[in-house]
């Protein structure tokens, strides 16, 4: 393992093999990077919430800013591009890869170990970490990447967040890991495709990028995990993820964060959502210190339509702030954002969502929902729905709520010889139904129940 | 050992309001009674009170189950015991069906103390399902019931077949029925009546907690007790139910010189 700098030095030592488009591309997000502040919590509105529980007093609201964060802490690292493939890829792997597509496994930045299957060898299905990527595809790289999603200049409303992201501009400058998925016009993957991103030493930074490129009529499956192989090493995780969803392209992503507890995440994701396409996003987090996460979906062409699931549950001292926004610029669109999050012990969350529908997009549909379940009288959740609406043949709902695990159901439950514990779990479980039935893979399902028992236990 | 029921001189408020005021009462095994009042006299106080819910408070008295005094025992304790409340309101639990919630609730009170041996210590999946089938059938319930979300969106009579459909499976000594008759029409008194009288045998204790006497005449009591403002101010046979059928709570409550609750039921 190499161990490098957020410094321009390093930053040089990581492009030097790297085209000079890219270089330049990482140099000015290094430009924008120091030239933007630490985000302090108490002035910068879109940080306002965010709280790092380990060393702040949230109840006081005095010097909230990431006082507990020092970047240059956090060492990314030298890619070894086209590493030779291992078999020892980390803890918690299913193995052998029960039906998947392809797997792409990386532990700390550094590609472990790769597999396509025949099917996608076939169908000309592109899958590869993004170094090899960005030698063997670097037009579709240079077209894409970091240049119509996530970008740090944006036309976009939910840009604005972006905008103002020192973190988005560390990611430009130092990314490294991360994948691109190049499904061609017409080709349907029938298996899911699946990538473990793994954290394994101490201080270690990852700014994988995740890039999926669904053209025309294609259809995919892709499932992310992101999970620490040790439950203390502690390390920030500084990521990207663009999702295009060409015309009538049918993608359904799917990502599950189980960092340990020390792990500071601070990530943007957004999909831009073409004519007639249908997206389905799956957001789950367990893990992870301090999260900051803006997600965002653009419904850019007519008729498309996105479905937004995002399923959490944070105890001891985390911290949850995420920002979603359905983005409608084309009538006829539609999306349902359904989020919901149980809080254990002294956890914070924050959820702020925005429906913006553009003068152009009548005939928008648009659904927002945030529910809290709070299973201690010490855990907190900020639920801010917001709407922004310039056309006038819109149709859009939103709520929100926060409660405690109700007494009676406890009662209910209790009174018919179960246990407390049971009974918790059967309510939360109950809680997080509506996310999960809506989830088309049972083996996604399962793994999320896995991962909400382990939290109760 | 017989698990008799035995409450003495039991006092319960709600909020600091002293509701069920110095109660004696006992139910054997195999014994039906029944408990009549009018709203608002604490029927229901006293149920959630037996079976431990924690904003009922117990300020002094006694209950003692099969020899235990179950008052400083969690609700699931007392269920493990054969105690069974069917609550005159079932709370909904969406997101659980019944079927999962029922077979967790059967493996923990069928568990036997040092018995966990296996696996979760659920009762195995094919067996469970089986019998509920049966009980569902014997009820005449749908069998779409069990995967449905507990009392979620049930009707009114939907939720008190659920209810007794868990009291046939966890086959408890003593059952209490609060109110299982009410909001119900005459049809759905009838079926929830068959159903509690095919569950009735030596075995089983009930008290049968009503303000009208309609659900009687499926399920006939040995024993009949009158409640006002939080004391049994009459006990004795069927004659008592008839009595009340004919001429309401008035004239009892101006023997007993209590007015009509203002606030009257929750
Ligand atoms: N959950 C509750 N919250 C507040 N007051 C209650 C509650 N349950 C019962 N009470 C009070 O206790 C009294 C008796 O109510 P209850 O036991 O429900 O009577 P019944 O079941 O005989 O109609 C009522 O006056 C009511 O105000
Ligand atoms: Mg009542």
């Amino acid at each position: 393992m190499q161990n490098g700098h957020f410094s321009k030095e390093f930053l040089q030592k990581i492009a030097a093999t790297e085209p000079q488009w890219m270089r330049e591309k990482r140099l000015e997000a290094y430009k924008v990077y120091e030239s933007l502040p630490m985000p302090h919590t108490t002035e910068d509105d879109v940080w306002r919430r965010t709280v790092d529980m380990r060393t702040q007093d949230y109840w006081r609201r005095t010097r909230r800013y990431l006082r507990g964060l020092e970047v240059e802490k956090y060492h990314p690292s030298l890619p070894t591009n086209g590493g030779s493939p291992s078999e020892t890829v980390g803890a918690g792997l299913p193995s052998p890869y029960a039906e998947t597509a392809g797997v792409l496994v990386q532990v700390d930045g550094q590609r472990q170990h790769a597999s396509d299957s025949e099917e996608l060898k076939k169908k000309g299905v592109y899958f590869a970490d993004l170094h090899t990527a960005l030698q063997e595809q670097p037009e579709l790289l240079r077209d894409y990447f970091m240049n119509k999603a996530v970008t740090l200049e944006t036309g976009l409303k939910s840009g604005n967040i972006a905008q103002h992201n020192k973190f988005d501009a560390l990611h430009g400058a130092f990314w490294q890991g991360g994948y691109l998925l190049h499904v061609p016009k017409g080709v349907s993957v029938e298996m899911p495709l699946r990538v473990y991103t793994r954290m394994s030493e101490a201080d270690q930074a990852d700014l994988s990028h995740t890039l999926i490129i669904a053209e025309e009529g294609s259809q995919v499956v892709v499932l992310e995990e992101n999970a620490s192989t040790t439950p203390d090493a502690s390390g920030l995780h500084n990521g990207a993820v663009e999702i295009f969803a060409g015309q009538n392209a049918n993608v359904t992503y799917v990502q599950v964060q189980r960092w340990n507890r020390y792990v500071w995440n601070f990530a943007s994701h957004r999909a831009m959502v073409a004519r007639d396409a249908h997206l389905c996003w799956v957001s789950a987090t367990f893990g992870g210190r301090l999260n900051k996460l803006n997600q965002a979906a653009v419904l850019e062409g007519a008729g498309c339509t996105a479905q937004m699931l995002g399923l959490a549950f944070t105890d001891a001292r985390q911290h949850l702030d995420v920002s979603t926004a359905q983005e409608h610029v084309s009538p006829h669109t539609s999306s349902d954002l359904l989020y919901r999050t149980v809080l254990k012990d002294r956890a914070q969350t924050a959820w702020g969502g925005n429906i913006y529908v553009y003068p152009e997009a009548n005939y928008t549909d648009a659904y927002q929902k945030n529910d809290n379940l709070l299973l201690s009288e010490r855990a907190h959740a900020d639920t801010l729905p917001g709407l922004e609406i310039q056309a006038h043949e819109v149709r859009c709902t939103h709520g929100a709520t926060a409660g405690k695990i109700d007494a009676d159901q406890v009662f209910y439950l209790m009174s018919r010889g179960v246990s407390y514990a049971q009974a918790e779990k059967l309510i939360v479980d109950g809680f997080f139904e509506p996310v999960m039935e809506r989830i088309p893979l049972e083996s996604v399902r399962e793994e999320l129940s896995t991962s909400i028992a382990r939290k109760l236990e | 050992m017989s698990k008799d029921l035995v409450i003495n001189d039991l006092h319960i408020s709600v909020q600091g309001k002293p509701i069920i005021k110095g109660l004696n009462l006992s139910v054997k095994q195999g014994e039906i009674h029944a408990l009549m009042g009018p709203n608002g006299s604490g029927k229901s106080t006293l149920a959630n009170g037996l079976m431990g819910h924690p904003l009922y408070e117990i300020d002094s008295g006694e209950v003692i189950f099969s020899g235990v005094d179950v008052l400083e025992l969690e609700a699931n304790e007392r269920a493990k015991l054969g105690l069974f409340l069917a609550f005159q309101y079932p709370t909904a639990i969406p997101g659980v069906t019944l079927a999962n919630f029922l077979r967790l609730a059967v493996s923990a009170v069928r568990a036997k103390e040092g018995n966990g041996s296996d696996n979760d210590g659920l009762i195995p999946m094919r067996e469970f399902r089986g019998e509920l089938r049966e009980k569902m059938r014997q009820l005449g319930v749908d069998d779409s019931f069990a995967r449905r979300y507990l009392n979620d969106g049930f009707s009114g009579g939907e939720k008190k077949r659920a209810e007794i459909l868990q009291l046939a499976m966890l086959e408890p000594k003593i059952a209490i029925l609060d109110e299982t008759d009410s909001g119900l029409d005459i049809d759905a008194v009838r079926i929830v009546g068959e159903s509690v009288s095919q569950l009735i045998g030596p075995e089983l204790g009930v008290l049968i907690i009503t303000h009208y006497p309609r659900l009687l005449d499926y399920i006939r009591p040995q024993f009949v007790h009158i409640l006002l403002d939080g004391n049994i101010v009459e006990s004795g046979g069927w004659e008592l139910a008839q009595m009340l059928e004919a001429e309401g709570y008035d004239p009892i409550r101006e023997k007993y010189g209590i007015k009509e609750e203002q606030n009257g039921e929750v």
